[in-house]
């Protein structure tokens, strides 16, 4: 294996991390309307990702930069050929952000009601656009020899965009309500597990769908291998949260978005963004996108020794705030 | 409008409004950060009340200041797909750096500040804000070292028409970068002391005139304006250093920059500084514009030495033309620029007030610092008609804009001054190595697309600045309600929890909650 195969796999791994740890705080986002039926209610829903939101949005932000350092290529074509679908993840992310932090700002009805909104719009619409955005980088989108889109904004959709937007979105409700039942106490615990168990047998669907046509279009032997953890994991995931038990439910839903992510990437490999226009041509490959020897060496070095750390002080402060919340830990709005 | 010229402006807006926020963020971070240690090393709770106001400040304007940073991030690869495939193998690394080790550190430690008050030991929730400071500082570094190589390229070779990085050691330790990193971290600081100043007086003066100097509420917003006096006053020394070895640097580097910031037409030996110009400075034939002029400044500014020749703008054209070609090749990716004959001069009334309005708002600022300190000597705060009428009370709060406007401007006179290139030609580095700014944007996007986002940021940016002020404001009236701990600390009182001395025993509400 060279560089830019590893490199390959580190990118990998950022989806991978991001999309498990965003998957869940995006989650609660949007059953914010649904399981917060009292402003106490939503409260306790967005402070159990109040500390830990931004270091998982982060996982995007370096996800973004390392393609752009090891594959510019990549980065370019895909950010410039997907450009509304980014603007919109963008808008909506601004403003998630923004609410988080202002929705107790001010004690009105109104203020934290609008702001309400703004966090479940914020997490349904790039929910939707990471998953819209990881199926087009798999499937590949029209591009010319210099990467650069053919056609309109919307020669790009295709079915699969929809499975991956659908998928995604599957994925990040059923994570947030099995990670709500494990992160808070009460009724809300108990309406997230509800509406877990009504969720379970069709939010992975779309998902798997997607990972079936990608396998079936440009799979590999071994990533039926990965495919059919994933199925499993879904499946694991869903008895165990019909059983109550709740953490082996999360840990099955981060398996089977693993496995999810490797087949979809495995599958791509040794593209990593193919042309659906004279393809042998036009596809971008793992060893034609990436960068020089000496720069993947540079961010060799500093991926193996910052990612352990990274990976320390964050888990670290998910032990901290480990514990439960419930309506009686909230304080007076401020 | 077309697609360049959309990608421009989309640019220069999304980055201005993101520095507005950023310059704010790292300054006040550091100050907290110096805030909390004296509280913890004295047990002073006017340091603990310091700590949570200008804290409160500081995160609601944090928040701005990340979301905003997401677009940057992002914007490279949608509207300069170009520019992106041309210097990734150089620009993509030191971006990655910024998010592995200081986005990750100052998101994730500045959640466990925000919520770990009660959960964390004093000690340990103390250096989760010191790692957020050093985390902002270091987040500048970076972007600063990507920012600088476009201005002056090393550390590479160019193979196969593209640059290739030969040592991250040389970008890292790029010249450019360690003027333009120490004079835009001092100008954070001076943001930062200003602020401080403003708000203090604003209510000193409002309220607390005559109070004693040992009132509760009054020590807190003296103290705070001390502090951010000195702050503001070392940073402005810091920045008069910085800035004079940075512009002698671009002297050598980018010549027509500099010039420009002069709107020097013509060679001269000695040249002379213009302070100040009438008539209309666009014009490089300078025949329409009366300055006042300090002579031999300039050569001083450039060289270092009074009787030093500066060249102008009349005669570095031929020079440029005759190393970076007269015309833009006939590419139609270029648009209506394909063919075209290359125009070296950088907007010239954008460079030059730009340039003297940074000089300009960054003295006012300093000049603030100044008076405040000279007022508020031997721990007195004057209590006279001028401290008690409402238009001075405004005028400080007027003021708290001028080192923003400072850093914007001086920011918007280095990126215009470097056009039309968007990575500048060394003159002393790899020959052939730069870009126009028409090449960098991105050929498969619409002009319809780049419009409906820059529509839709001007939009959502306007409305997200309107909410911010709006809420600052309402936290800067507010005052220090809250944040001063009941005197004495009364240790049966459970009823008020955001009183409640950190590393206390815990009680069942969390000490901040969303």
């Amino acid at each position: 294996m060279d560089l830019p195969d590893f490199w390959f796999g580190v990118i990998t791994l950022f989806w991978l991390g991001y999309l498990f740890l965003e998957g869940f705080d995006f989650g609660v986002g949007m059953l914010l309307p649904v399981l917060g039926r009292a402003d106490v209610d939503r409260r306790v829903m967005v402070n159990t990702i109040g500390p830990v939101w931004d270091g998982n949005e982060v996982w995007l932000v370096v996800a973004a930069g390392a393609t752009f350092a090891a594959f510019p290529d990549w980065y370019a074509d895909l950010f410039s050929g997907s450009y509304l679908i980014l603007l919109v993840v963008l808008l909506a992310l601004i403003g998630r952000g923004v609410a988080f932090e202002y929705r107790g700002k001010v004690d009105s009805e109104r203020w934290r009601r609008t702001w309400d909104r703004v966090i479940m719009a914020g997490s349904w619409l790039p929910t939707l656009g990471i998953g819209a955005l990881l199926a087009t980088t798999v499937i590949g989108l029209p591009m010319d020899a210099q990467g650069d889109r053919i056609g309109a904004w919307w020669s790009i959709l295709r079915p699969e965009t929809a499975l991956g937007a659908l998928g995604v979105a599957g994925f990040a409700l059923l994570h947030g309500a099995v990670f709500l039942t494990l992160k808070t106490e009460g009724e809300i615990s108990r309406r997230a597990r509800r509406i877990g168990l009504r969720l379970a047998p069709v939010a992975l669907l779309p998902m798997f769908a997607l990972l079936l046509d990608v396998q079936l279009r440009e799979g590999h032997g071994w990533t039926w291998v990965s495919l059919g953890v994933a199925g499993l994991a879904g499946l694991v995931g869903a008895q165990r949260l019909a059983a109550g038990r709740e953490g082996q439910a999360f840990g099955a839903l981060g398996l089977f978005i693993a496995a999810a992510v490797l087949t979809l990437f495995g599958a791509l490999y040794p593209d990593v963004l193919p042309s659906t226009v004279d393809s042998a041509h036009n596809s971008l490959t793992v060893q034609g996108a990436a960068s020089s020897h000496y720069t993947l060496t540079v961010m060799t070095w500093l991926a193996a020794f910052g990612a352990p750390v990274v990976l320390l002080y964050q888990g670290w402060t998910y032990w901290v705030f480990r514990k439960r919340i419930g309506t009686k830990h909230i304080p007076a709005a401020h | 409008m077309d697609v360049l010229g959309i990608a421009r402006w989309q640019f220069g807006i999304t980055t201005v409004y993101h520095f507005l926020m950023v310059p704010l963020t790292i300054g006040l971070s550091v100050l907290v950060a110096a805030m909390q240690t004296r509280w913890v090393r004295t047990g002073d709770t006017r340091y603990l009340a310091m700590t949570r106001f200008w804290g409160k400040l500081l995160l609601v304007n944090f928040a701005m200041g990340v979301v905003t940073g997401l677009v940057q991030e992002f914007q490279f690869g949608m509207n300069w797909s170009a520019y992106s495939r041309f210097v990734g193998d150089v620009f993509g690394a030191p971006l990655a750096m910024e998010g592995l080790i200081a986005f990750f550190i100052e998101s994730t430690f500045l959640g466990l500040w925000i919520f770990g008050w009660d959960r964390l030991p004093r000690g340990v929730h103390l250096t989760c804000i010191w790692l957020v400071a050093v985390a902002n500082f270091a987040s500048a570094y970076f972007i600063l070292a990507a920012n600088s190589w476009m201005q002056h390229p090393v550390g590479v070779a160019l193979v196969n028409g593209k640059p290739q990085l030969t040592s991250i050691w040389a970008l890292l330790t790029n010249n450019t970068l360690l003027a333009a990193s120490s004079h835009t971290l001092l100008g954070c600081l001076s943001v930062g002391g200003t602020f401080l100043i403003c708000i203090s007086f604003w209510h000193l003066a409002r309220k607390h005139r005559s109070a004693p100097a040992d009132h509760p509420e009054r020590r807190v917003w003296f103290t705070s304006l001390r502090w951010g006096a000195w702050v503001g006053l070392v940073a402005f020394a810091g920045l008069a250093i910085s800035g004079d070895f940075q512009g002698k640097l671009m002297f050598e580097q980018q010549p027509m920059k500099m010039a420009a910031a002069e709107a020097l037409c013509n060679t001269e030996q000695p040249a002379s500084f213009s302070v100040f110009a009438i008539g209309n400075v666009a014009q490089p034939d300078c025949e329409s514009v009366k300055t006042l002029d300090v002579p031999a400044l300039l050569s001083f500014l450039a060289k270092g030495d009074f009787s030093a020749q500066v060249p102008g703008v009349q005669q570095l054209i031929p020079e440029y033309q005759a190393k970076y070609g007269t015309n833009y090749p006939d590419d139609p990716a270029l648009g209506a620029l394909a063919g075209r004959p290359i125009d070296y001069v950088p907007d010239l009334p954008v460079t030059y007030w730009g340039f003297r309005l940074m000089i300009g708002f960054g003295g006012l600022a300093a000049l603030a610092a100044a008076i405040a300190l000279w007022f508020t000597r031997k721990g007195r705060f004057p209590d006279n008609r001028w401290t008690a009428s409402p238009w001075v009370h405004r005028l400080s709060l007027l003021a708290i804009t001028t080192p923003f406007l400072a850093n914007v401007t001086g920011w918007i006179f280095t990126e215009m001054g470097r056009q039309p290139f968007v990575v500048a030609p060394n003159p002393t580095g790899v020959s052939g190595l730069f870009l126009y700014t028409a090449d960098g944007v991105s050929p498969g996007v619409s002009a319809g697309e780049m419009l409906t986002s820059l529509i839709a940021f001007l939009l959502l940016y306007g409305v997200l600045a309107v909410i911010e002020v709006l809420v600052m404001a309402r936290y800067v009236r507010g005052g220090l309600a809250g944040d001063l701990p009941p005197d004495p600390p009364d240790p049966t009182d459970s009823t008020d929890s955001t009183g409640a001395t950190p590393g206390s025993e815990e009680s069942d509400a969390l000490s901040f909650a969303y």
